[in-house]
């Protein structure tokens, strides 16, 4: 047990290796598998693909053993010191080296030396300088081999209430007793403990002690005395990310090698999945925001690579330049946040826990918190397909259909979720989310963008033919649901969400790749139905993945939507976030509708397309089968204690609320008296299956009628709303029309003259902007019927514009560049004169 | 030797180069007055160099090694910049600066 | 000026001023001459006196190295770029624009700037106190580019080799 346990926490440290695996798999493809594959044939390259992600994927999933293992006997004392150290020490001035490897040493005795060492001087010294940053009760508990009595007597009447160690009182052996027994206790004994602690009368306490991740850094680079790491954190979080990033990514290697079979750049596609599997295991075990800043533009450059992995058409090309631009504008945001994070933490390191534990300080400036939480969603918006930049995300489904599975609904996506789960207490203080209330639209932008987002994805999913589409769509809706649930504090509601999700998703992904290899290649439900004949094993596992998206109960997506309802319904501050609550219900019928309709049109009735369809051969099939399973099965990691008989019952102790136990970090969060993810709500629980049922049946009724063949057998009202979702809320047509076409001139225009000219650039670019505000105004605006005062402006500006263009805009370069000189000297006069 | 005369010497050649880069019609002496800016910031780097070497150890020799850098770059932009000059050449028959005004408002 | 400083620099000080004279001329020259040739000759004598106030500021390498880089390549690069520009080898009128004024009333005022703003920051600190001038060895120099500054030599290396082959591309005929 105690060898398991030692190698285990090493792996841990050493859990670069993962991604680090990936991406020799990917310089693997990209330098031999033209050869491999002309000597061995497709087999060989997509052996090498699927033996790297497989490894990967038992490294995580040992890895994930690791973690519960800590979680039933974290690391206390001088051990919890050093790991605390190792995860937010590296801001490094001078000395910081040895600092390091001081660390390092210490966490790694962990194991088997603490016991040994026991309460010795170095513990009296950390325990001095660790307590007072400490906020939970229980940290102090643990830390309390230090002097401190009171310290002691909570351990004692801790360890009474366990039953099992009543030799405990022996001072600094209480410790290692309890350490080594907790492992062989497993969770009954956690339960126990969790018990006592509530009889003790810290009812907020719970039954988490802080557990400290385990991290481990090199240096990275070293600017003017500051140095920066590069490291590697494991805690509940990431190793959950880890075990589904490789699964989905193991089961779509599986999947391509016959979905993708002939393909004529076969290695070309397998190396890119190598690629982004590294990339996206190397961003959910970055330990500071550069290094996820890398991960997340590596991921997207995967991304558009993969879109476009069929790019002799151009309809493919133009989806993966959409995609990658789109988040280009969200990237921007990301960077600016990043750069705010850093120096609203003092400017001393980027280190996630280092920006969280400021974030979660008394003096922390809420203003700026805000600013850099505000950018950095920003960049969660564009990548998590968030509200007013998800257009690209459907588009992306141009690529291969494997691909829209593991990148565009089971992972990367997620990735902004991710980044809002790891630095939640910055968004927690920043955006106030701990507010709470039903309209304080100014405190959470979080959730009022992830609610907007989940209404608008599930909205625009009733109007698409292509299947992959209607999934897309689901996505962007599933992901404004978890952004939601962090938004409404539901922090294990979200991210348990985003768990289930990648299952049963990627699983509804696969499937219609399945359908479409069955049907000649096309996502047109309308060419399609009657598939359940033809293809019985994809038809079963659509359904339960159906099912578990739209919430049926026993479902993991069930439980996961539930407790994010259940979260905005308790709510933060003593309020309720109801209006969240309400849209998440709409949502949830709106999901089963959609669904309904989606399956319907694929599955039952006749077939309409050409040709003879087909069941899958098994390497497609089994990899649904699988994610059924797995989305069926992730019910039993967070059933509600509640369910179970109650908190005391020993059922709820040994399977009750398990992902919540492990996953939620107790490291550098928010209190649990704050964030104590929400007990079962039966209400909800039963409102959200009414919606879910009402969902069904509507949409049943509805196409049963038989009005759902057309829009143009609509009446007006209906007819109405169907063309605004069809044409996507008109989103695109802003972007693309308004917005750019707008915009293009004058920035490109704006960006040369404010080069060109420094001073009179000012006035010009706001003359040469006001014209073309007079353009763009005189186009929509007069056109669309508002006339006179509109129009005069317009050819006002516009006068002015064109006049100023005359004089400064000559295009001698000289003359530019006079300008820019003579600018020079007036500013530097000005600050000689007036900056003494 | 004061420093000064150094750096005002630098700022002269500096100005010279300025005039030159924004009155010079031909490419190529452009060109050669941006080197004319590049050669004052050198003289700059490598006096200040002096004086940190008189204040600390002569291990201070960041300047001269700017100065290095400076020529570097200097070599590279030519190069590009003659390129430049030759590419307009081939295409307009002409290298007036003041031709290329497809930057026009 | 001359007169604040330690006498035992005068004979620096007077080849600083004849360097120093020679070289505003050559470099107004540079900028007024009719004549793209005469303009890269005069170029030469700039540069050279750049070299010799490298010499008088104690750093032989970075001298010799102006010389080598800058008159040996740089200026000779410049006439060859002369030459297949096929630019007028004579006298040339047009070769200044006609925004010579405009320039002017750029560039005097920044000279203005300048000087005022140095006087006004160094006025006679003096670079070398009395005693022997310091001479900065080029081991010196080595050690500190190979190893403070090694990223940055790095940098430079692929700056050039992007250098070279943009100006290939560039000047490519195709």
């Amino acid at each position: 047990m105690l060898l398991a346990e030692i190698n285990l926490e090493n792996l841990m440290r050493w859990a670069f290796v993962v991604p680090l695996i990936m991406a020799c798999s990917f310089l693997f493809h990209l330098l031999f598998s033209k050869k491999l594959q002309k000597r061995f044939g497709e087999k060989a390259v997509s052996a090498v693909g699927v033996f790297a992600i497989g490894v990967c994927f038992v490294l995580s999933l040992a890895i994930g053993v690791g973690w519960i293992q800590r979680v039933n006997s974290p690391p206390t004392g001088a051990a919890f010191t050093a790991a605390e150290e190792a995860c937010k020490a590296p801001y490094g001035e001078a000395g910081a080296e040895g600092h390091g490897t001081e660390t390092g040493g210490a966490t790694e005795g962990h194991g088997g030396e603490t016991k040994t060492e026991a309460p010795g001087a170095s513990t009296e010294g950390h325990g001095g300088e660790t307590k007072p940053e400490a906020p939970a009760a229980g940290h102090e508990g643990a830390a309390g081999i230090a002097p401190g009595e009171s310290a002691s007597a909570a351990l004692l009447t801790q360890a009474e209430g366990e039953g099992h160690t009543s030799e405990a009182p022996a001072g600094g052996e209480t410790k290692t007793e309890a350490k080594t027994e907790a492992p062989a206790a497993g969770g009954e004994g956690h339960g126990a403990e969790g018990a006592a602690a509530e009889g003790e009368g810290h009812g907020a306490e719970g039954e988490h002690h802080e557990v400290a991740p385990v991290c481990s850094s090199v240096t990275w680079f070293e600017i003017g005395g500051m140095k920066f790491e590069a490291g590697t954190v494991v805690d509940g979080l990431s190793a959950m990310m880890l075990v589904t990033v490789t699964l989905i990514s193991l089961l779509v290697h599986i999947y391509s090698i016959e979905y993708l079979h002939g393909d004529v750049r076969f290695t070309h596609y397998y190396a890119f999945l190598s690629l982004f599997s590294a990339s996206m295991l190397f961003y959910v075990l970055s330990s500071n925001t550069l290094q996820m800043l890398t991960g997340w533009e590596l991921v997207g450059v995967c991304s558009f690579a993969l879109i476009g992995h069929w790019w002799e058409e151009k309809k493919n090309t133009d989806a993966a330049l959409k995609a990658f631009l789109t988040n280009r504008v969200g990237d921007t945001g990301l960077i600016i946040g990043v750069i705010i994070t850093f120096f609203a933490a003092g400017a001393k390191s980027f280190n996630v826990f280092h920006i969280n534990e400021y974030a979660l300080s008394n003096g922390a400036d809420k203003g700026l918190l805000f600013l850099g939480a505000l950018c950095l969603f920003f960049g969660v918006t564009s990548k998590s397909g968030q509200f007013p930049l998800h257009t690209w995300l459907p588009d992306a489904m141009a690529g291969p259909t494997p691909v829209s599975a593991l990148i565009h609904a089971a992972t990367m996506v997620v990735a902004g979720v991710y980044l809002v789960a790891r630095m939640f207490p910055t968004f927690f203080v920043g955006m106030q989310i701990g507010v709470g209330g039903n309209w304080a639209p100014v405190g959470n932008y979080v959730a009022i963008i992830g609610a907007t987002t989940a209404l608008i994805g599930a909205g625009l999913a009733f109007v698409q033919y292509d299947l992959k589409k209607v999934l897309a769509y689901s996505t962007v809706s599933q992901l404004g649901y978890m952004i939601l649930g962090l938004g409404v504090g539901a922090w294990t509601g979200a991210i348990f969400h985003l768990f289930t999700h990648a299952m049963f998703k990627a699983c509804l992904f696969l499937g219609a790749g399945s359908c479409s290899h069955a049907a000649h290649h096309t996502f047109d439900m309308r060419e399609m139905g009657g598939l359940k004949k033809y293809m019985p094993i994809t038809q079963k596992t659509f359904l339960a993945c159906t099912f578990a998206l739209s919430g049926l109960p026993l479902m993991s997506g069930f439980w996961s939507k539930d407790e994010i309802l259940a979260g905005a319904a308790q709510g933060q501050g003593g309020k309720p976030y109801m209006v969240m609550l309400v849209i998440g219900l709409v949502v949830g019928g709106m999901t089963a509708s959609y669904m309904t309709r989606a399956y319907r049109m694929t599955f039952l009735d006749d077939y309409r397309g050409h040709g003879h369809p087909h069941e899958s051969p098994k390497v497609m099939t089994v990899p649904l089968m699988i994610l059924t399973v797995l989305a069926f099965f992730a019910t039993f990691l967070n059933i509600p204690k509640l369910l179970l008989g109650g908190e005391t019952s020993s059922l709820a102790k040994s399977f009750g609320v398990r992902f919540e136990h492990y996953v939620q970090p107790t490291f550098i969060f928010p209190g649990e008296e704050l964030l104590k993810p929400a007990p079962f709500n039966v209400i909800v629980a039963g409102l959200s299956m009414a919606a879910a049922l009402g969902g069904y049946l509507i949409m049943r009724q509805y196409m049963t009628a038989g009005i759902a063949k057309g829009a143009a057998a609509k009446p007006g009202i209906a007819r109405g709303i169907y063309s605004f979702l069809e044409n996507k809320y008109y989103l695109d047509a802003l972007y693309e029309n308004v917005i750019r076409d707008g915009v293009k001139g004058p920035i490109a225009r704006a960006s040369y003259w404010v080069n060109m000219n420094i001073i009179d650039g000012m006035v010009n670019a706001v003359g040469v902007s006001a014209r073309k505000v007079g353009e763009v105004t005189y186009k929509y605006v007069d056109q669309g019927g508002i006339d006179g005062l509109v129009n005069g402006t317009g050819a006002v500006s516009n006068e002015g514009g064109q006049l100023l263009r005359r004089v400064f805009a000559t295009g001698k370069v000289q003359q530019y560049g006079a300008w820019l000189f003579g600018g020079a000297v007036v500013f530097a006069a000005l600050i000689v004169l007036f900056v003494k | 030797m004061l420093a000064n005369q150094f750096l005002l010497l630098g700022a002269v050649l500096f100005c010279i180069g300025v005039y030159g880069v924004l009155a010079r019609r031909n490419g190529v002496a452009v060109l050669m007055s941006i080197e004319l800016i590049l050669n004052s910031v050198n003289i700059n780097f490598l006096a200040f160099n002096a004086m940190w070497a008189r204040n600390g150890s002569p291990a201070h020799i960041s300047g001269a090694v700017f100065a290095l850098f400076v020529i570097t770059v200097a070599a590279a932009e030519v190069g590009v910049g003659l390129a430049l000059v030759l590419m307009l050449y081939r295409t307009r028959k002409s290298i007036d600066v003041d031709k290329i005004d497809a930057l026009k408002g | 000026m001359l007169a604040v400083d330690t006498p035992q620099y005068l004979p620096e000080n007077i080849f600083f001023g004849i360097i120093a004279f020679i070289m505003v001329v050559s470099a107004l020259r540079v900028v007024t001459t009719r004549n793209v040739v005469h303009a890269a000759l005069w170029l030469i004598l700039v540069l050279a006196g750049v070299a010799g106030n490298f010499i008088l500021l104690g750093n032989e390498f970075v001298a010799v190295t102006q010389v080598l880089v800058y008159i040996g390549a740089i200026v000779v690069l410049f006439l060859f770029g002369v030459m297949l520009t096929r630019a007028p080898i004579g006298a040339d009128a047009h070769l200044d624009n006609d925004q010579r004024p405009l320039a002017l009333v750029v560039a005097l005022p920044l000279l203005a700037l300048m000087g005022y703003v140095l006087w006004d920051a160094w006025k006679d600190t003096k670079i070398t106190e009395a005693g022997p001038p310091i001479v900065a060895s080029t081991s010196v120099l080595s050690d500190s580019i190979f190893k403070t500054y090694l990223i940055p030599f790095e940098a430079a290396s692929v700056l050039l080799l992007a250098a070279l082959i943009g100006a290939i591309v560039l000047a490519r005929r195709d």
